[in-house]
């Protein structure tokens, strides 16, 4: 019995440590990725200090992520500063997926966006939303990183 | 685009099908294609050289005889023989082959022609030989206007192709699609349309607004597709003819997707709206809008089977992307793929019996053909990226586009238009002067 203890022991050091040096690995790099969703700031610009113009989807989601939620209430709040802007919410896909279905995904990517900016107290009158599909990549290449910061929702002033 | 006039003044067809010997085996894959020899068209003293966009086109019998070879080579079927093993001359090989000659070559099948021009007028003629029978198989002779020289020749590539394999052609066709520039992440697209072999390339849009997705009315002469003028997208109709261009119906949202009902009445297409795709058509004449899928997933991509009674489309109702069939009111809803990975883009065949679609599995792109049922699925060709199959309108070929791995810098992109045959044999690059996607067949010019 105690021998089997001890083994299970191991065995959880010996996963822990292969744990850590996936993360360690993942890491290396121009940007970080936790599942298949990107969480670097390469190709992030700013709205305002500190205000993050976009959010990142995993593959064939539009799910929002603990990350991209507090990139959203931070644009809320900016929004709310800034009564007279209105704002362009742009859905994009990555090259993985058939042309229209990504232009679909796009609409349903900047929708979840919208959404979560509304609970927040923004208009849906200061948001319109458009999808470019995967027609607007931010990354030319064709890699899991490039993908996943293609995989994104943009808001842009739109006036 | 000029009118066609086009008259036929003769049509002989001297032996009954039972008698002829010489038959192409359509069945298979391009295993043994059919040796034939297309003789220059012999041209009538006196004739004129073709003036066409200022350029002078002489010995018009033999740019036509070449631009059949061409049609030939690449439909897999045919082996068009060298000319330069050819003893007979035209003209006298026009009147009356001498057969044994011709057999020495190994051709069992020989064209040959002749071509009269006038200031306004081109008059050519044709013959189709059965060369071990020594026979005639057909004889016709087209009139028309001398620019039109090129369409002529695929009609008679259409006329010996369907004489020999028993199928209607698909020669006197165009296609449309998006011709590409620019770098990846600042592309211009515009629409083009061509010949079916690359020829006459023209461009009907000017790269202001981005467009996708062209796809031709069975009638011919209209094209519905996604354009993002004003930054809006949505689906346009545009008469190739005039150049007009209209939005079609009048939705408060992304409208995409489109495809032509059979008989050309009625446009299908996704429309967009809180994060919810669904399918609608909407009747041309009467601009009558119905909603034809209530689904809170992503319905989009239908396409109508040819007798307009069902419609395939593509849904992540399931939870990923795969392909469902329902009646064309939208009932009966049935999903049809449960094979590995995800399906899109179906698009039922010309001739009902298939659907064609894009697979992607473990990172791979394939085009793939199976039964409305979903049974019988057979990929038909494998690459990094490759979507958006389009049916020749004989339902023989598929045409669509491949794009290739880029690096960071986008070094190393290019999307291209390719076709292949329904067996799976004969992939072919068809040749743009622009990088070209979702290339859509048109029906045959003339019937």
């Amino acid at each position: 019995m105690v021998f089997g203890i001890d083994l299970k022991k191991i065995f959880i050091v010996v996963l822990a440590s292969v744990a850590l040096t996936a993360c360690a690995t993942q890491k290396k790099g121009t940007g970080q990725l936790q599942g298949d969703v990107y969480t670097g700031t390469d190709t992030v610009e700013y709205l305002a200090t500190g205000v993050k113009d976009r959010v990142f989807f995993a593959t064939n989601k539009s799910t929002l992520t603990t990350a991209s939620r507090d990139t959203l209430r931070k644009q809320a709040a900016f929004m709310r500063k800034k009564k007279d802007l209105k704002f362009a919410i742009e859905g994009h896909a990555d090259e993985r997926g058939t042309r229209e279905y990504n232009l679909a995904l796009g609409e349903r990517r900047a929708n979840a966006v919208k959404d979560y900016l509304m609970t927040y107290g923004i208009s849906g009158s200061r948001l319109s939303v458009i999808s470019y599909g995967k027609e607007r990549p931010v990354n030319s290449g064709s890699n899991p990183l490039a993908w996943s910061q293609n995989r994104r929702s943009v808001t842009v002033k739109a006036n | 685009m000029k009118k066609l006039i086009l008259s036929i003044f003769c049509l002989f067809i001297f032996s009954s099908t039972s008698m002829a010997l010489v038959e192409v085996d359509i069945t298979r894959g391009n295993i043994d294609p059919l040796p034939i020899a297309v003789s220059p068209l012999y041209i009538e003293p006196g004739s004129k050289d073709i003036k066409q966009d200022g350029k002078i086109i002489k010995n018009v019998g033999e740019r036509i005889s070449e631009v059949i070879e061409v049609n030939f080579k690449r439909s897999g079927l045919f082996n068009p023989l060298k000319k330069d093993s050819f003893v007979q001359k035209p003209d006298i090989a026009h009147v009356k082959p001498r057969f044994e000659d011709w057999r020495l070559i190994k051709a069992q099948a020989l064209v040959t022609g002749k071509v009269t021009v006038s200031d306004d007028k081109l008059r050519v003629e044709f013959r189709l030989w059965d060369v071990v029978a020594a026979k005639e198989m057909v004889a016709l002779a087209f009139s028309t206007t001398p620019e039109n020289w090129r369409r002529v020749a695929h009609m008679i590539s259409d006329k010996i192709y369907q004489r020999l394999t028993g199928e209607e052609g698909y020669f006197d066709t165009r296609i449309i699609y998006v011709a590409e520039t620019g770098s990846k992440t600042q592309r211009f697209k515009k629409l083009a349309i061509m010949d079916q072999d690359g020829a006459n390339v023209k461009y009907l849009t000017l790269g202001n607004e981005l467009v996708l997705t062209p796809r031709f009315s069975p009638k011919n002469q209209l094209v519905t597709y996604l354009s993002y003028f004003r930054n809006l997208p949505r689906v346009y109709l545009l008469d190739i003819e005039t150049g007009v261009q209209e939005v079609v119906g009048d939705f408060a949202g992304m409208t995409f997707a489109p495809r032509f009902s059979p008989d050309g009445e009625k446009i299908i297409m996704s429309f967009a709206k809180d994060g919810n795709s669904d399918i609608y058509t909407m009747t041309l004449k009467t601009r009558v809008v119905e909603k034809i899928t209530d689904h809170t997933s992503i319905d989009t991509s239908p396409s109508y089977s040819p007798d307009g009674k069902y419609i395939c489309f593509n849904s992540d109702r399931s939870g990923l992307q795969q392909i469902y069939v329902m009646r064309s009111d939208g009932s009966g809803v049935k999903r049809i793929t449960f094979g590995k990975g995800l399906y899109g883009t179906p698009v039922w065949s010309p001739r009902g019996d298939l659907i064609a679609f894009t697979k992607v599995h473990k990172g791979k792109f394939y085009i793939g053909v199976m039964r409305p049922d979903g049974s019988g699925e057979r990929l038909l060709t494998e690459n990094f990226y490759q979507e958006a199959p389009s049916w020749s309108p004989n339902g023989r070929v598929l045409i669509f586009y491949r794009e290739t791995k880029s690096d960071s810098e986008g070094k190393g992109f290019s999307a291209k238009l390719w076709s292949i045959d329904l067996t799976g044999y004969n992939e072919r690059l068809i040749k743009t002067e622009t990088d070209g996607s979702d290339p859509s067949w048109s029906s045959l010019l003339s019937k």
